[in-house]
């Protein structure tokens, strides 16, 4: 065997030996894993190389596996039956989609990205990824690689999606945190965000597809483990939506050279972090999204072509995951001494390994090797034949001739044995907080410290930064109003220039929920996500959603049982409200460990929920910008006293019991509604109701149109009896909207919606004064829509 | 006659070259998406087309300063083409990214009047570092000056569009300043010279100039991002108080200006 392969000694090694090697090789490979490799290399009677066990490490990670999501858990809750539960994913996510049946559904969790239909001519793909410990280490490179990523994603599904949109949503810690309370080892929150901002901005702009959706949201837990959630939206020809490989394609790699970069980024990001993570710098890259969009460009003609049969992105893992992925059904042969490097001297596995940014591999018939090599010759870009697909059903990799892997793929892709794993959850117990009406009478102060809260405040400076016009296609923009600065609710883009059909992107998170109950978190992500669709005009009928999770460890029960929570509620809300899952990920292990203290900490539950809508003629979009003087604002949906979570509380340093519950029957009947009274044109503005309640989302509507309001909380229809004004302005209940209607439509709106709760809190005035009347008749709330929105502005403004 | 040709040049990071094609073509030209290397090689011919577009982006990654890789790439390799194109009446815009390469080639503002010593493509002035310091994208109000340029016939003294860059202040020495507005090649300014209507800090709040004969023309603003009225950011409060028989965006007539200066010029 040649100097440059090592042969990993685990035939006799004993299991202490086996967890060395694991740990000192940053495999991430537990225990029962690594006898399982053991017993496969005894029968075969040979030691595996260093390429063979880091290729198995790759495969079977979390980060490429999800073997959470597919292990069986047993569970348990305060005084239900325990439960065996064969796998969340596909109990609670694919078993939901399987139900609703959607047949506009193209392709879901087979692809990189999940395929929805969108015209005659064409489809949507969707994916949102995680890059949250490459962003904890270096914000810039670590977030820049992530929105790269998910673009390759695009670029990998079907035969390949033009990105059209990206989306990003991130969680940071508190950025007023001192110094001194930082953890060991990482970054201020502030320099984090700062780098975060820029690296999707740089990546983004730079390839030219508009920034037009996210969210930014803070919490002290994040601080250690920040979340960057990224996503991309492509559109891709019906006709391209199938891949296949045939033994004798060409195994081709496009874009940029190999180099030592990115090693073992799947494995890392499958453990925990620690006070040491930052010296682990080899793991992050910096992108190069020139390099990405040469390759977008020289992929869409090739595609457009048909001169290749399959295509699939080098994330993480590398080589050893795309070739892998690839030559399963078929099997594939690789002379990686063909491969083209930055510099001399990598090791074999380190070539297989390399995450190298901005790398894809297509199966490319050998007649069709010609022509695809002319158009990279004419688009700058190189590609190199390492390659074939075989018919062996084995991952046979050589470097200058001699064998340095060759695995079964069933082995490799089949052999991971099935954890089992144990998971409880109990409900926590918080101290409740009374309604502050006995104290007080005036709640401005409160409405004012709401708007100015970071989770709240405007994100205008960062929206800022990214083109959301580029492509041209921009029909809602992330910041509407008089002075284009209010906070839409969703984006909408017409993919297809000079057609009417528009694309409907959303999110909804609420990880302050999990702290009272992840089932309802997750739910009122799903809620929220949906009436931010429905808020500029789309419907619930036409929408799917994706889900990512960013859990803690899954090996500690209590963190599982959180996670068997939100996957219950994910498919018992999609179920109701009729909305398909097409794609989704997880990233789990989002924990800090001190090493010298032995302090742990997680961040909270966290689900993203992602939303895509079809919207079929952009002209009847709305948005939340209050548009005139004298017409009636009205509240759509039914107010409980559900407080639990909610920012009101945490202002005043409570989290509470009752979060938000969700009544799915109650809340798809207002959706719908209120979508068709949109549709026909009955409604002026709408906004959704969520974080701040009907004071916040009031406030924002006001002073994103330049009007002033007169409100009366009396007009508030309630689902329970509550007998607090600050309840009733503050609640976060789901499924609720603000919507401006017209005099001449207030019959018709009323009419469109019997059997919906909706009531009339009073008028967009003609001054700028902003008051609200409390259930006595006297102002609870007046100031300025001035005031309120300079509240609003100034937290975040640089 | 055939529809004009509008050659609308790529290379590496351009990304406003579908929304440049799609204004071309709704203003009637025919149109191709041609890489930098396909005329540098002679697969192209410049020579078959009336108008030439350098549309936005992030050609090779700005590295260095914006548009300058790209600038020197045609002043090496193509300036014979580009000088015969320009002689023979055709002509050029530049958005965004395409104007920072005609300022950095020199094509534009065009070589002095008054100091014919001055060699062809060379720069005179600059799109330097937005004052803010960094990429923003907003719409702003800019106001059409009286100008020889060809592609601002009868657009409105208001014109609302969208920038979307990091290096767009335009700056000069005074002298050149002074030359430009004698000649009258400014053809827009930033409305106001306050930002964030001015958003980069302009010298002169100037926003998009032209060369003496007025067919090279360069701009910041996105005139191809605005070809429907439902790209208007404020579209949905404007609903009911515009004229709503028109469909049309305020940025398509530049386009249409040139398709029509072509057929009525170039036969």
């Amino acid at each position: 065997m040649s100097s440059t392969v090592n042969e990993i000694e685990i035939l006799n090694a004993d299991d202490a030996e086996l967890m060395r090697i694991s740990r000192e090789g940053t495999l991430s490979l537990n225990l029962n894993e690594m006898q399982t490799i053991q017993t496969h290399f005894g029968a075969l009677g040979r030691n595996p190389t260093d390429v063979e066990i880091e290729t198995i490490a790759q495969t079977w990670s979390e980060h490429c596996v999800h073997k959470t999501f597919k292990s069986i858990i047993l569970y348990s809750e305060e005084g239900e039956e325990p439960e065996q539960i064969d796998g969340l994913f596909p109990t609670y996510i694919q078993r939901a989609t399987e139900e609703i049946a959607k047949p506009w559904c193209v392709s879901v969790f087979s692809d990189n990205a999940g395929i929805i239909e969108f015209d005659e001519t064409f489809n949507l793909v969707f994916k949102v990824e995680t890059h949250n410990h490459p962003s904890a280490i270096e914000p810039y490179g670590g977030a820049g690689t992530g929105i790269g990523g998910v673009i390759r994603d695009s670029l990998g599904t079907g035969l390949g999606a033009k990105p059209i949109l990206n989306t990003d949503v991130f969680c940071f810690g508190m950025p007023d945190t001192p110094y001194a309370q930082l953890p060991k080892g990482t970054l201020h929150p502030k320099r984090v965000f700062k780098g975060v901002v820029a690296g999707v901005r740089d990546y983004g702009n730079r390839m030219g597809i508009p920034t037009a959706n996210g969210a930014i949201l803070f919490d002290a837990r994040y601080t250690a483990n920040p979340l960057v959630f990224c996503g991309n939206v492509g559109i891709i020809p019906r006709n391209r939506c199938e891949k296949s490989v045939e033994p004798g394609d060409l195994v081709v790699a496009i874009g940029g050279q190999t180099g030592r970069d990115g090693i073992h980024g799947a494995t890392f990001s499958s453990a925990e972090l620690d006070d040491t993570s930052e010296n682990l710098g080899s793991v992050v890259q910096i992108g190069n999204p020139i390099m990405e969009k040469k390759i977008v460009d020289a992929l869409l003609q090739a595609r457009d072509r048909n001169l290749y049969r399959s295509i699939t992105d080098c994330g993480a893992g590398g080589f050893s995951s795309a070739v892998g992925e690839m030559g399963e059904p078929v099997g594939a042969e690789v002379h990686l001494e063909r491969v083209s490097l930055k510099y001399e001297g990598l090791a074999p596995w380190e070539i297989w390994l390399s995450e190298a940014q901005e790398r894809m591999v297509i199966a490319v018939p050998p007649e069709n090797l010609p022509e695809l090599m002319e158009i990279c010759e004419a688009e700058v870009v190189e590609a190199t034949v390492l390659g074939t697909f075989t018919d062996t059903h084995r991952l046979q990799v050589f470097y200058e001739g001699e064998s340095v892997a060759d695995l079964e793929m069933e082995f490799l892709h089949h052999g991971l044995p099935k954890p089992v794993k144990q998971a409880v959850w109990q409900p926590p117990k918080h101290p409740e907080m009374p309604s502050r009406d006995k104290t007080t009478k005036n709640y401005t102060d409160d409405l004012k410290q709401l708007l100015a809260s970071p989770n709240i405040a405007s994100k205008e400076s960062v929206i800022r930064q990214y083109d959301h016009e580029v492509q041209g296609g921009i029909v809602i923009n992330p910041l509407v109003g008089a002075e284009n600065d209010g906070p839409s609710d969703a984006c909408v883009v017409t993919p297809v220039l000079g057609s009417r059909k528009g694309v409907i992107v959303a999110n909804g998170i609420n990880p302050k929920y999990s702290d009272v109950d992840p089932y309802l978190s997750a739910a009122s992500a799903i809620d929220e996500a949906l009436r931010n669709i429905v808020a500029v005009g789309g419907s619930v009928e036409k929408t799917a959603l994706l889900d990512n999770f960013c859990w803690g460890n899954p090996d500690k029960p209590d963190r599982l049982g959180e996670l068997v929570r939100a996957a219950k509620a994910c498919y018992d809300i999609a179920t109701a409200y009729g909305t398909p899952y097409i794609s989704g990920k997880d990233s789990l292990y989002n924990e800090y460990r001190d090493t010298t203290t032995g302090e742990q900490r997680a961040i909270p539950s966290t689900l993203l929920i992602s939303a895509i809508c079809v919207i079929p003629d952009i002209r009847r979009a709305v948005t939340m910008d209050v548009k005139a003087p004298g017409n009636f604002i009205y509240v759509v949906g039914n107010t409980y006293a559900e407080l639990g979570g909610s920012h009101y509380f945490g202002i005043h340093g409570f989290i509470g019991n009752n979060a938000p519950n969700i009544r799915p029957d109650e809340g798809k009947l207002t959706m719908e509604r209120l979508s068709t009274a949109i549709s026909s044109g009955l409604v002026r503005s709408c906004h959704d109701c969520s974080e701040g309640g009907i004071g916040v989302a009031a406030a924002e509507m006001a002073f994103a149109g330049g009007y002033g309001m007169s409100l009366n909380l009396n007009g508030i229809p309630t689902g329970d009896e509550i007998d607090a004004d600050d309840f009733l302005l503050f609640s976060e209940s789901n499924s609720r909207f603000i919507v401006e209607i017209e005099p001449q439509h207030r019959d018709a709106y009323e009419n469109h919606m019997k059997g919906v709760s909706t009531g009339c809190l009073g008028t967009v005035t003609d001054t700028p004064e902003f008051v609200v009347k409390g259930r006595a008749g006297a102002p609870i709330i007046k100031t300025s829509i001035d005031i309120l929105k300079s509240a609003w502005q100034t937290p975040l403004h640089s | 006659m055939t529809n004009p040709k509008v050659l609308i040049l790529r290379t590496a990071g351009t990304n406003c070259d579908a929304e440049t094609d799609t204004a071309f073509q709704l203003a009637g030209a025919e149109t191709a998406l041609v890489h930098i290397q396909n005329l540098i090689s002679g697969r192209v011919n410049l020579a078959d087309y009336q108008v030439l577009a350098i549309p936005g982006g992030f050609s090779y990654g700005d590295d260095i300063a914006a548009g300058i890789l790209l600038a020197i790439e045609m002043k090496h390799k193509l300036t014979d083409l580009l000088n015969r194109f320009v002689a023979d009446g055709k002509l050029v815009i530049g958005i965004c990214n395409g104007f920072q390469v005609l300022v950095r080639t020199g094509l534009l503002p065009g070589i002095s009047a008054s100091d014919s010593s001055t060699p062809e493509m060379t720069q005179r002035t600059t799109l330097a570092m937005n004052t803010s310091a960094r990429f923003e994208c907003r719409w702003v109000d800019l106001e059409t000056q009286e100008s020889p340029c060809v592609f601002t016939k009868g657009v409105k003294p208001r014109v609302y569009l969208p920038v979307a860059h990091a290096e767009g202040r335009f700056t000069a020495p005074t002298d050149v300043l002074a030359e430009l507005e004698a000649n009258h090649q400014v053809v827009f300014r930033y409305a106001e010279s306050e930002y964030p209507i001015n958003p980069n800090g302009s010298d002169a709040d100037i926003a998009g100039i032209c060369d003496a004969t007025g067919r090279i023309f360069g701009l910041m603003p996105h005139p191809e991002r605005f070809l429907t009225k439902w790209n208007h950011p404020r579209w949905t409060r404007l609903a009911e108080t515009q004229d709503t028989a028109s469909e049309e965006g305020d940025g398509l007539v530049i386009f249409k200006n040139a398709v029509n200066y072509v057929k009525a010029n170039l036969p």
